[in-house]
């Protein structure tokens, strides 16, 4: 449909390698005018690489792009913006103590004064339907608000090309659609847009045409709309998927309870955190319990709070009767918690430490790696070794720090050293962020195995597909209170959509503090 | 242009390297300062480096290299354990002299003893006075979130003044005529500390030097505090992760290099210096510092950093007196030491990288 369109940038036989690994190799693509142009492919398959290419924040090995039939090398993104490419990264690089307006203005080359820049920012947020007030401050705004700024810092420069890294993990279903709605006039008023995302769903719905990456190299292209989703996956990955088993879902109903939360209230750690208000939800030996809700609603503070890395009143955090809010997170480990935060690198697992040290790190209490004080490294590195081989952990070796891993695979070994400590109760944060889809396949199917074998678990996740194919009840951390879990069985992505907006029966008059 | 850029590994290489090219630039850049001072900088490294060990006089200067290694290895260790948990005592010297005073008061209250079992409890209460001078920081720390740093270094000037205040005072020996300054324990056998071998400079000082320093080898490479130590200096998320209470990391650590240095302090009044004066202390517990970073915070490599810092102490007094360069000049070529060990230490973590262009 946009085939007849002019080429605006083509992309022929770039090949850039890093020591030790090919990022890409021999990649050709071309984007038209007006096109939203997918990339996909798994963690590691080169398509950050590919982008920062294009915005010259990297310089290709060889090879040659051209922009409007002439030849473009940025090789600083200021160039790159020069010449009309933009980009919104996945993660945000906003000040939180400034306003929206001062943000925006750090973000460009010679910013107007602060009174026009205001104007024009409410000015293009109301063309492009993304509500946005500038003299508000970065702090207060939602993760999906802070996109909007970013998006919009981007639209002020008048892109012919949006490069959009991953844009919808933060955002709620009713987020994603203001998003598109965004994105397909900019592509209407003739700006392409390079849309990566590992969210099949999203790019059959958004994307005209679509180039799959695996390991640095093109390996097919795509008409997302006359796709099934399984379809691309399969490309992306060269294997065929197949999704979780688990046996048939049960009812949960008055059981004892291996972990039970009452009326948890702790106050945030974190600078512009949430407070946790109220929390209530108990969850059974097998059972897996899903907490949804966007980024920054109390998510990091739950698991602090039930990691025992905040401590509580003793009777708010029950273990099968036991009161356990008052221990840390050493002793919770002792009675059979294992958790797994979402910032793996700095919180779950020590950047600059080795995998045996990071594997000791958690397994220590669990495994007995320690006798009178003292560590027994031969058997830390046992731990590591079987978690590294049965989790398929791509690394050199156990002695290799954490930070050299690639995102993914550091997941893969943080998940596997805590399900492999045969858990009573485990608590994730993020499960599969970040993760191919392979591993996040082979993750949840992990999680679900330990649940079969007994575990009781609480996944909190932003990514809703996952919860509903994983979780046997599901409730919605908003504005650090939890709703009352749901089964997950008859509930509509609607629903929870106005669950995560608020709108649920208990929370109509809540005024957030 | 150069660029630096982060390595996926720390280099192991520039793990060693970096003490041995800091000490090369240093002489490089100490050189020049002699010279731009009139003097001729080879004559100088070469008295520094040199001659304490192989020169004229270096029967007698390679055992005051023992005298000096020992104070400063000793308070180089235990602060290495709170530099590597991310806990900053500055104050060392403070807590050095609060040491030397308690464990000289011990033994002074007890004058003339004849048994050599006095010299027990003098040890403990030395470092059982470092001890206690360090736990105020700490304990600041800990309940009101005060600045260790700050409050460890101001520490050191109120120990500084009742270290007066006991030479003059207390601690006086009164058949001292009046001059400042305690009872000489020279004069004093039960609660000395002598020299073990005659001529080599190694007292009791050295002893638990090496002794301790095994110690923190075993407690930092296999025992479960010392992995708490490194997690929390490292990665202070992943620490309360693991389980580790920070506040009680910050009374271990600032109480292990409180005591340490306390008892580098009762050694040395007991030892070297003789006696409480009111110019005791000669900046061991700043020094140490230097060592600790020189060492690479790691127990072997501060025994060898020990030595090398004691090399410039002793031939660093070598050239003030025999080629009449002010004693400042040698402090700023110690400091430099640190500033290039510093510097170079960059090369660890990142790598330096020509870019095209500007």
């Amino acid at each position: 449909m946009t085939s007849d369109r002019p080429l605006l940038l083509q992309v022929s036989a770039i090949t850039k390698a890093y020591p030790g690994v090919i990022a890409n190799q021999d990649v050709s693509f071309a984007i038209r005018q007006g096109e939203i142009h997918a990339l996909l492919g798994e963690n590691g398959a080169g398509k950050s690489t590919l982008v920062k290419m294009i915005y010259g924040l990297v310089k290709p090995d060889t090879g040659q792009m051209t922009w409007r039939g002439a030849p473009y090398a940025p090789t600083a993104p200021r160039m790159a913006r020069a010449a009309g490419v933009a980009m919104v990264f996945q993660h945000f690089s906003l000040f939180e103590a400034l306003n929206v307006a001062e943000n925006v203005a750090l973000g460009m080359e010679n910013p107007p004064p602060m009174k026009t820049l205001a104007a024009k920012i409410t000015q293009v947020s109301q063309a492009y339907g993304l509500p946005l007030d500038p003299a508000r401050m970065v702090g207060d705004l939602s993760a999906g608000e802070r996109q909007r700024v970013e998006i919009i810092r981007c639209l002020l420069q008048d892109p012919k090309l949006l490069i959009m890294d991953e844009p919808t993990s933060v955002l709620t279903p009713q987020e994603v659609d203001i998003l598109f709605k965004t994105l397909r006039q900019l592509a209407a008023e003739g700006t392409a847009i390079l849309y990566i995302s590992h969210k099949l769903e999203e790019i059959r719905s958004l994307c005209d045409a679509a180039t799959i990456l695996r390991r640095g190299k093109v390996v097919g292209s795509a008409d997302p709309k006359t796709s099934t989703a399984r379809e691309l996956a399969e490309a992306m990955v060269g294997a065929t998927l197949t999704p979780p088993e688990r046996a048939a879902r049960r009812d949960w109903g008055g059981g004892p309870a291996a972990l039970e939360v009452t009326g948890l209230c702790a106050a945030s750690p974190i600078p512009f955190g949430t407070a946790l208000k109220d929390v209530t939800f108990r969850v059974q030996r097998g059972e897996v319990l899903g907490i949804a809700g966007v980024a920054g609603n109390g998510q990091d503070e739950l698991l602090l709070a039930l990691s025992g890395e905040v401590r509580t009143a003793g009777t708010m955090v029950k273990s099968a009767g036991v009161e356990v809010g008052t221990l840390g997170p050493a002793e919770r480990r002792k009675i059979g918690f294992v958790m797994a935060p979402e910032d793996r690198l700095g919180h779950a697992a020590a950047p600059d430490m080795s995998l045996v040290e990071n594997a000791f790190l958690t397994g220590g209490v669990r495994r007995g790696l320690v006798k009178n004080g003292f560590i027994d490294w031969p058997a830390a590195g046992d731990f590591a070794d079987a978690i590294i081989k049965a989790y398929d952990v791509r690394t050199p070796g156990s002695h290799v720090a954490a930070r050299a891993l690639s995102g993914g695979n550091l997941q893969k070994f943080v998940i596997g050293r805590e399900l492999s400590q045969s858990p009573d109760v485990i608590v994730i944060n993020q499960p599969t962020w970040g993760v191919d889809a392979a591993a996040a396949a082979a993750i949840r199917q992990a999680i679900l195995d330990r649940a079969e074998a007994g575990a009781a678990v609480v996944v909190i996740s932003q990514d809703l597909d996952e919860l509903l194919e994983i979780a046997d009840n599901f409730a919605v951390l908003n504005g650090g209170r939890l709703t009352a879990p749901r089964p997950v069985q008859g509930l509509t992505i609607d629903q929870i959509g106005l669950m995560m907006g608020g709108a649920h029966g208990m929370e109509v008059a809540h005024v957030s503090a | 242009m150069f660029r630096l850029e982060k390595r996926p590994n720390p280099s192991t290489f520039w793990l060693y390297a970096t003490p041995i090219v800091a000490v090369i630039l240093t002489m490089i850049f100490g050189g020049l300062l002699f010279a731009a001072m009139g003097t001729n900088p080879f004559t100088v490294i070469r008295t520094i480096f040199w001659d304490p060990v192989f020169g004229e006089f270096a029967f007698y200067l390679r055992g005051q290299l023992l005298v000096k290694a020992g104070p400063l290895i000793l308070i180089a260790l235990g602060l290495s354990l709170g530099f590597r948990a991310g806990i900053w005592n500055i104050g060392a010297e403070g807590q050095y002299i609060m040491g030397a005073i308690c464990g000289a008061a011990v033994g002074l209250a007890v004058y003339p003893t004849e048994s050599r079992l006095i010299f027990i409890p003098m040890i403990a209460a030395g470092a059982l006075g470092g001890w206690a001078w360090a736990m105020i920081p700490a304990i600041l720390k800990t309940r009101f979130n005060t600045n260790e740093i700050l409050v460890s270094l101001m520490l050191v000037y109120v120990a500084q003044t009742i270290l007066a205040k006991a030479a003059t005072g207390f601690l006086k020996n009164p058949e001292g005529m009046g001059f400042p300054g305690s009872r000489n324990f020279s004069s004093y056998p039960a609660a000395a500390n002598p020299e073990l071998i005659a001529g080599s400079g190694l007292h009791w000082g050295g002893v638990a030097a090496i002794v301790i320093g095994a110690l923190a080898y075993v407690l930092l490479a296999r025992h479960i505090i010392g992995f708490q130590i490194k997690l929390a200096g490292q990665a202070p998320r992943a620490a309360r992760f693991h389980g580790v209470n920070p506040n009680k990391l910050v009374v271990l650590c600032m109480g292990l290099s409180g005591a340490m240095a306390g008892l580098a302090g009762l050694f040395e009044v007991t030892g070297p210096a003789g006696q409480i004066s009111i110019d005791f202390n000669v900046g061991y517990g700043f020094t140490a510092i230097i060592v600790a970073f020189l060492g690479r915070l790691n127990p072997v490599g501060i025994i060898l950093a020990g030595l090398i810092m004691a090399l410039t102490y002793v031939g660093g007094e070598m050239a003030s007196t025999n080629l009449g360069l002010p004693s400042a000049a040698i402090q700023v070529f110690q400091g430099m030491l640190l500033f290039f060990l510093l510097g170079v230490d960059v090369l660890t973590n990142f790598r330096l990288r020509m870019t095209g262009g500007k």
